[in-house]
């Protein structure tokens, strides 16, 4: 267990939150008794993750990822279960470990509100005992990958959403931990600044052999990054595996692309009969086809249509993923004791 | 080992650069500091006017030295610390400390200090006015005045670790303003703050002894103003250390237990 970045194994947090009704009896009655409901954020997890890998961790809002980074930060005791980061147990939370580590989440955390961004900086390089030299080595590296130049001497408060995610992101990795545990690191960000973000994460991982875990909203974070996915749901573990697989797993359909050579006045009764044809126009037509029916949907829109070219996909990963969730709550409802998953 | 003069020294840069940010908020702390004494200071001068110039033992410029010693000592051992914590843990912003390899108590004990370093150098000439306004006098001696300064550093390390243990409620509960209110009330009373201990009677005195109240502000005040003789400063110095010590066992096991509870809520 030792050997692994994090291993977790049947690790629980369960929240008891406070159940009120409505109206002025019931409050009343809270007084006297206060009635409280379990909430299973975190409901039994088992994960291994080796050291350098970046996996990316997929579930629906609530489904228990930030619980689970949280966790494994040291930030919240586990209800129950066992934990181990760089075989420290989180909740200690040991000088020796929280060196070590990092968790950047989508809000303030690590900057001091009220002071320019410089000074943020050299406070935590204090408190985490970075020598001089590095700590000026890195700093430039982040500075100028991150183009923070023109916001090291502004106080944090004025800075903008993204502008502070991008100093939050620095002033977590300025004690260049082993682990980074990144919560929405991009959220807030423009296309470009998020594709920086990605191209840093990555050239970080390969430089330093860092550990990361990353949730995101963004599938193309997840796609850019992550060769491995974790997804979880109502605190389960959903599938764990590469990103193909899962997409080639909870796909029931693929998609086929048809560009026609010509005139094809009936292509839309052909293609209607053949699949769910999502759009057609100007010679260019998609269709979704079940899966197990590629082959002869193929073989029928060759057969029958002037294909000039034609290519089978996967649908994208959002619409995967979307499915998996979709599907989930289907079979299990909110709230249902006997959600199964499919865990893999 | 912790380089804990370097890590000081970046806290107090960060503690100072935040407190001139709110200048206007903190010469309105400020005025609250210095008028509150100063009410006390009216009434009870005035009281020992219509007395003959007495009341309880205490002249009219004895009144006014207890008063503007307790200003400046109320100001050396203040905190906001109970306020200041429950914020954090009820915003969430804890959460940032905790992953810090460095206790988050450094955090608050160089914020305090820094803020009494800056707003001393309002208190001090406000002192002035008024001393030079109420005229104080006090049966004191040089010994008194250099005691003064070991004894006020330690009723001002007892009361930040009070209500630091205090604090700790907010891991149990998110209002802590409930429990606050409901400890401002004896401390009002039995750290001098209303009337100095000396006009109580005997018994309370008696009480007021065996709580931690006394040691965090009325006792420096008694020794500036020579109301304690150098032979029985140890005593008191003794009662300071002793409940030093007791509270430094309750804030760590609050801690370790509260930290255990912590949601972590939003970040």
């Amino acid at each position: 267990m030792n050997d692994l970045a994090v291993a977790t194994v049947r690790l629980r947090k369960t929240y008891q939150v406070p159940v009120r009704q409505s109206g002025i009896a019931a409050s009343l009655r809270s007084l006297v008794r206060r009635t409280t409901r379990d909430v299973h954020a975190v409901d039994g997890l088992s994960l291994s993750i080796a050291p350098g890998e970046i996996t990316g961790f997929l579930g629906p809002n609530g489904a228990g990822k930030t619980t689970t980074l949280k966790m494994l930060a040291g930030l919240l005791y586990p209800t129950s279960g066992e934990v181990t980061v760089l075989g420290h147990v989180p909740s200690r939370r040991e000088p020796a470990f929280l060196r070590q580590i990092t968790l950047v989440m989508g809000q303030r955390n690590q900057l001091q509100w009220d002071i320019p961004v410089a000074d943020s900086f050299e406070l935590n390089r204090t408190v985490y005992r970075v020598p001089a030299a590095a700590f000026r080595r890195t700093l430039d590296d982040l500075a100028s990958l991150l183009d923070l130049g023109p916001l090291m001497m502004k106080p944090v408060r004025q800075l903008s959403l993204g502008e502070r995610m991008k100093c939050e992101i620095a002033v977590a990795l300025l004690h260049q931990p082993r682990i980074l545990f990144l919560d929405e690191p991009t959220i807030g960000l423009d296309v470009t600044m998020q594709r920086r973000i990605r191209a840093f994460v990555a050239e970080y991982n390969r430089r330093h052999g860092a550990t990361v875990l990353l949730t995101s909203h963004y599938m193309a974070d997840v796609e850019a990054l992550c060769k491995r996915v974790i997804v979880i749901h109502h605190g389960r573990l959903l599938f764990d595996g590469e990103l193909s697989a899962l997409v080639a797993r909870f796909s029931t359909h693929k998609t086929i692309a048809i560009d026609l050579d010509g005139d094809a006045p009936d292509a839309r009764a052909v293609l209607e009969r053949i699949g769910e044809v999502v759009s057609i126009e100007d010679g260019h037509a998609v269709v979704r086809v079940p899966k197990s029916q590629t082959a002869r949907a193929t073989g029928e829109i060759l057969a029958t249509l002037p294909v000039a070219d034609l290519s089978v996909e996967d649908p994208p990963v959002d619409d995967v993923i979307e499915r998996v969730f979709a599907s989930t709550r289907d079979a299990t409802g909110d709230g249902d004791a006997s959600h199964e998953g499919v865990a893999g | 080992m912790i380089d804990w003069i370097s890590i000081y020294r970046a806290q107090f840069a960060v503690t100072f650069g935040a407190q001139l940010q709110y200048r206007a908020s903190l010469a309105i702390w400020l005025l609250g500091l210095v008028l509150a004494p100063v009410i006390s200071l009216v009434v009870w001068t005035t009281v020992a006017a219509s007395g003959g110039g007495q009341a309880g033992g205490f002249s009219q410029g004895e009144f006014a030295a207890y008063f503007l010693a307790l200003l400046v000592a109320n100001h050396l051992t203040f905190t906001w610390v109970a306020w200041d914590f429950e914020f954090r843990v009820r915003n969430g912003s804890l959460s940032g400390q905790l992953l810090r390899p460095v206790d988050p108590i450094h955090a608050n004990i160089a914020d305090n200090v820094t803020y009494k370093v800056i707003t001393l150098l309002a208190v001090v000439p406000a002192t002035a006015v008024l001393a030079w306004a109420f005229e104080p006098a006090a049966d004191t001696s040089w010994l008194n005045l250099v005691l003064f300064l070991p004894v006020v550093a330690l009723a001002a390390t007892l009361r930040f670790l009070v209500e630091y243990s205090l604090a700790m409620a907010a891991f149990w509960t998110t209002r802590v303003f409930a429990i606050n209110d409901l400890y401002y009330v004896p401390l009002f009373f039995f750290s001098g703050q209303l009337v100095p201990l000396a006009l109580l009677p005997d018994w309370v005195r008696a009480v007021g002894n065996l709580l931690p109240f006394r040691w965090m502000l009325s006792f420096p005040v008694e020794v500036a103003i020579g109301r304690v003789a150098p032979s029985e400063v140890p005593i008191g110095v003794a009662c300071q250390l002793a409940w030093i010590g007791a509270f430094l066992v309750v804030r760590s096991m609050a801690w370790r237990h509260g930290v255990r509870r912590y949601s972590a809520v939003g970040a």
